[in-house]
């Protein structure tokens, strides 16, 4: 397990309390999991996603995320409609442990209120958070 | 420096037996043609398998060497919790292996099979003894099954008084078959916080439980190996508003003899023959979960049941609140027949198992909690539960201590479970071991935490002596392989 | 008592330790009101009482050493090999645990890695699980697996051709659900009728028997195309895997789901258990399957070694939304399979499947030709109807008390088909045999 200051935390995605993060895109916000999410999970071997087209709110359950020997819900960060999935997860799921932020990204969506990006924490406050939870 | 009852030998690689063998050999003896040749038609004629073709030298040969790569209850020591790996006994072997029940046809009218039909009745009579209820069926084939059953009770219980139900109460120790099962009937499983002495609590039950509940499925003794003390009290809430109390009988091995369940509240309750009444494991299976109800519960038992009319048993199915049936036939007549055996082989002394099984857990439970942390300092019941606590601090985890287990030459005990325990080390010796040999065991688990301290890479490099080492479980999921 | 070790001096030792001055005092923490009032009333016999005792029950049975069966019905007489016999009772395959500690249980699951390998190639399918309990809930586990598959379709339909004890386990199973079940009527020939099949709605899958009840076989093919025509799972079934020795497996037929009953593989009848419930399935669908899974991978050393696999799918890791709720399943009677399988061999297997089919021929053409008539006019492989005149039933009587069991009635399961007879003929029933029934029912 990762010390929390070697936990990456890019500048340019925000985070949820459940670990997600969510990336602003010209047209779509981009969604995955953070590194410390992956690092406290393990090796990944499955990640199970919605199918194009499917509508979520914000919060609702949209996947699980799989190690040997557990399962983890996904949360949306923000309500949407589903345009693409990760399908390079399929046959590579270690690249969410690998790269978290960027090759391992789990879906694209259409946002139905994008002002709920605003709503989520930016790395200081996730930072916060994850500070807390070690106490 | 103790002497290791593990150490290395000469095992024997063996390939798959695909890679063995050659076109035209057999293992087998064909019986006699003596009739002609009939083709089938052509659109329904097959290749036939694509199986090796091996001889019978070659046969024996590959499994013998599997063998040896196994562990059993029988090479030494397997202190798995709520998995009473108590020694098999062979006679039940025998028993099971007599013509008249090997060979017997299930459907054979019920003149023709008085013996098998008088063996599941006198079971399921004495099954109920034991446990202090009123009825039972043998029908469920593994104590999932036997759960299954339960909660199939339950729903035809509340169906018949014109009310069902959709919750259904779940300890947060409960193994995970109970939620699964509950699911299976269409219940939500609403969780219950066990309380801070590791039972669970009547004013958190009472909190949980409404009229849309059915019930609350309790294991007891629970997964944490301590006896549900307030049982009474949480039936009688339970109870209160018609719901029913379902046990999970799988740690029965502790209160044979001791604990009446019907008196304690108990409404339904499965056993596991294949851990409390000593039928094989046999790596997996087959095993059985007989159901036992109270009386108003009888109705709703799987069918056929054995009725008894006179000297005289039959099967019947005139039983119209029934749940139905499980299994094709009448459950695993062939694990019956083994756990009926030892139970008359054992009669009142199977009080004598669980008080053995009592004081085996409590023993090592006093010898060890110096070494390793033990969250309720309590008496215990037929297994007693360690976290990793006092592993930490060197980095250790459970499973190098499990591991380096099997160095020594003793199969670990039931590691990462229950869930509220950090790092769960759950140790049920059963009433098998002599005093030696939980010694042996004491003193190993004692090295085992020193090494923990002195020399750690001895239990993360664990194990080194069997055939393999620690395997590729990633790989293993990323990448499944499951068949050749 | 020779399975408990302690002394009286071993137990003051340990009751010292403990700091306690009794055994009942290990039971402090119990309330007296949940303890029994009575001591245990069950007899304690020696172990030369017991072997008396068992052999005045088993005596009192009637089995394939005495009688000569002609029935199968879901339970198959066949010549069990003493090899498999032998190497089933190593003691280290029967009293080893389940193999969460692969390290110490390589046997086990290379074992069941090869169970599950010829289990495929049996039935032409990718993936097969370690076992479930038998062919009843395996079905059932089947038609669960297509309602998952077709997430929100809730209906599955089901031949009445499927063994009517494996569809009174899918009613039990899915009785406290909201899916709906249609059973299909059967044709003339005695092959399942799917002309309806376009009126269901919502079919998530559909459930055929092959060789059916009455023993005849079903044409796949086409009922594969019927079922895939309506995006329906196609599950076929079985109750006597010794078919696929002959016959064309499922799998290259389409099949999505194969199931059924192992028994016939090596397993003793045992009263109707244990058997094994075999399962097998595309490689789609592997993340759906029930049941335990053995997986090939490497160990520390790059060694080829064997784990559980894809736990996730299952009830100690996903809990209430599991694939299924089982836990243990016919581990031992799985091996028991693979080890039947091995000593046939595929050219033994394929010659003993040839073997059933033509000596079940024979006993058909004989009875045939002695007036009797065969209804269902399919072909068949070991088993097939004959429909008996009028008041058979006395005769069928007087045949068990000649030690001859011919066939098992259909009218409790079929009210349509009094009179009618499902006849067995195995490797076991001779030439002799069968003759010799014929002489007596011709009479």
């Amino acid at each position: 397990m990762k010390e929390l200051s070697e936990v990456n935390l890019p500048e340019d995605v925000r985070y949820t309390k459940d670990h997600e993060w969510a990336r602003k895109k010209e047209e779509t916000f981009q969604i995955g999991i953070s590194d410390f999410a992956q690092d406290q999970l393990g090796d990944i071997v499955f990640v199970e996603l919605p199918e194009v087209g499917d509508r979520f709110e914000s919060g609702d359950e949209f996947g699980t995320v799989e190690s040997v020997k557990a399962v983890s819900e996904l949360f949306m960060p923000l309500g949407g409609e589903v345009v693409t999935i990760n399908e390079a997860l399929e046959d590579a799921p270690e690249l969410v442990n690998n790269l978290p932020y960027t090759e391992g990204w789990m879906l694209e969506i259409k946002a139905s209120d994008p002002a709920e990006y605003d709503q989520l924490m930016d790395r200081a406050a996730y930072l916060d958070m994850l500070k807390g939870l070690e106490e | 420096m103790i002497d290791s009852v593990g150490t290395r030998g000469l095992i024997l690689n063996e390939p798959f037996l695909w890679e063995r063998g050659g076109k035209g050999r057999t293992g087998y003896s064909l019986p006699r043609r003596d009739v002609p040749s009939v083709p089938l038609p052509d659109h329904l004629a097959g290749d036939g398998p694509d199986f090796p073709d091996l001889s019978e030298v070659e046969v024996v040969r590959h499994y013998t060497r599997l063998s040896t790569w196994n562990y059993g209850v029988d090479s030494g020591m397997y202190p798995l919790g709520s998995c009473t790996m108590k020694y098999n006994p062979k006679t039940n072997d025998r028993q099971a292996s007599l013509t008249g029940f090997s060979g017997a046809h299930p459907l054979v009218p019920s003149e023709l099979c008085q013996g098998a039909l008088q063996l599941i009745y006198d079971l399921e009579h004495h099954l109920a003894h034991v446990a202090g209820l009123d009825a039972v069926s043998v029908q469920p084939s593994a104590g999932a099954q036997g759960e299954l059953a339960g909660m199939l009770i339950f729903s035809a219980y509340h169906r018949d008084q014109g009310k069902p139900r959709s919750k259904i109460l779940i300890p947060d120790t409960a193994h995970g078959t109970n939620p699964a099962s509950a699911a299976l009937c269409g219940y939500k499983a609403v969780p219950v916080e066990t309380g801070p002495d590791g039972v669970l609590l009547p004013e958190t039950v009472e909190a949980l439980m409404d009229d849309d509940t059915a019930g609350i499925m309790v294991t007891n003794p629970n997964t944490l190996g301590l006896f549900e003390t307030h049982i009474q009290a949480i039936a009688d809430i339970i109870h209160a508003k018609d719901g029913l109390v379902y046990a999970d009988g799988a740690n029965m091995n502790a209160v044979m003899g001791v604990v009446d369940f019907g008196r304690a509240g108990v409404d339904v309750l499965h056993i596991n023959l294949h851990k409390t009444f000593s039928t094989p494991h046999g790596g997996g299976g087959p095993g059985s979960g007989p159901v036992c109800v109270c009386k108003r519960l009888e109705p709703f038992l799987p069918v056929p049941r054995v009725v008894k009319t006179g000297e005289s048993y039959a099967l019947s199915e005139d039983f119209p609140k029934s749940i139905g049936k499980l299994h094709a036939f009448y459950g695993n007549f062939g694990i019956m027949v083994r756990a009926y055996s030892y139970m008359l082989s054992m009669g009142p002394k199977l009080k004598d198992v669980s008080q053995h099984a009592v004081l085996n857990a409590n023993y090592i439970k006093e010898k060890l909690k110096d070494v390793y942390h033990l969250p309720f300092d309590v008496p215990c019941m037929h297994e007693c539960v360690f976290t990793d606590k006092f592993l930490e601090a060197h980095k250790i985890t459970t499973l190098d201590v499990a591991k380096r287990l099997i160095d020594y030459g003793f199969h670990p005990p039931t590691i990462y479970f229950p869930l509220v325990v950090h790092g769960a080390i759950m140790i049920e010796p059963t009433e098998s071991e002599s005093l030696e040999n939980i010694d042996q065991f004491i003193a190993t688990m004692r090295q085992i935490a020193q090494e923990a301290k002195e020399n750690p890479s001895l239990l993360t490099e664990a194990p080194r002596n069997p055939k393999v080492r620690r395997m590729d479980e990633t790989q293993a999921a990323r990448k499944p392989c499951l068949r050749g | 008592m020779r399975y408990l070790s302690h002394t009286p001096k071993d137990i003051e030792t340990m009751l010292q330790a403990v700091g306690v001055r009794d055994l009942d005092g290990l039971f402090s923490t119990i309330p007296d009101d949940c303890k029994r009032l009575d001591t245990l009333n069950i007899p304690e016999l020696t172990e030369w009482e017991l072997n008396d005792h068992m052999a005045g029950l088993a005596g009192q049975m009637v089995s394939s050493a005495d009688y000569k069966m002609f029935a199968g019905a879901g339970s198959y007489q066949h010549y069990i090999p003493e090899v498999t016999r032998y190497l089933l009772s190593r003691s280290e395959f029967v009293t080893a645990y389940t193999p969460y500690q692969p390290e110490m249980s390589q046997g086990t699951l290379q074992g069941i890695f090869e169970y599950q390998t010829l289990v495929c190639r049996l039935l032409g399918m990718d993936v097969a699980n370690a076992s479930l309990y038998d062919g009843a809930m395996a079905v059932a586990e089947a038609l669960l697996m297509a309602i998952r598959i077709g997430r929100r379709k809730n209906t599955v339909a089901v031949s009445s051709l499927v063994n009517p004890y494996y569809r009174k386990v899918v009613e039990t199973y899915f009785a406290p659900t909201e899916f709906n079940i249609e059973w299909l009527p059967y044709r003339e020939d005695g092959t399942t009728d799917l002309s309806g099949l376009g009126q269901i709605k919502d079919l998530a899958g559909v459930a055929v028997q092959s060789p059916n009840f009455f023993g005849c076989i079903e044409e796949l093919a086409e009922a594969g195309k019927a079922i895939h025509d309506q995006d329906a799972i196609f599950i076929t079934s079985f109750s006597e895997p010794l078919a696929y020795g002959l016959l064309k497996a499922p799998g290259d037929l389409d099949a999505d789901i194969v199931c059924g009953e192992g028994q016939s593989l090596g397993i003793p009848q045992s009263f109707g258990g244990p058997g094994v419930g075999i399962f097998a399935a595309k490689q789609k669908y592997v993340r759906n399957l029930p049941g335990r899974l053995v997986g090939q991978t490497v160990d520390a050393d790059g060694q080829r070694g064997f784990v559980l696999t894809l736990s996730t799918r299952e009830q100690h890791i996903r809990r209430e939304k599991a694939t299924s709720n089982i836990c243990s399943n016919q581990s031992l009677c799985a091996m028991a399979a693979g080890m039947y399988m091995a000593a046939l061999g595929g050219t033994g297997f394929r010659e003993l499947a040839a073997l059933n089919h033509d000596k079940a021929e024979y006993l058909k053409s004989a009875l045939q030709a002695a007036g009797l008539e065969i209804p269902f006019t399919s072909a068949t492989f070991n088993e097939f109807v004959v429909k008996f005149p009028e008041g058979f039933d006395r005769q069928w009587q007087d045949l068990l008390q000649k030690k001859i069991l011919a066939g098992i009635p259909m009218v409790c399961y079929y009210p349509e088909l009094a009179n009618h007879y499902l006849l067995c003929v195995t490797e076991t029933r001779s030439k002799n045999d069968m003759d010799a029934l014929v002489k007596e029912v011709q009479s």
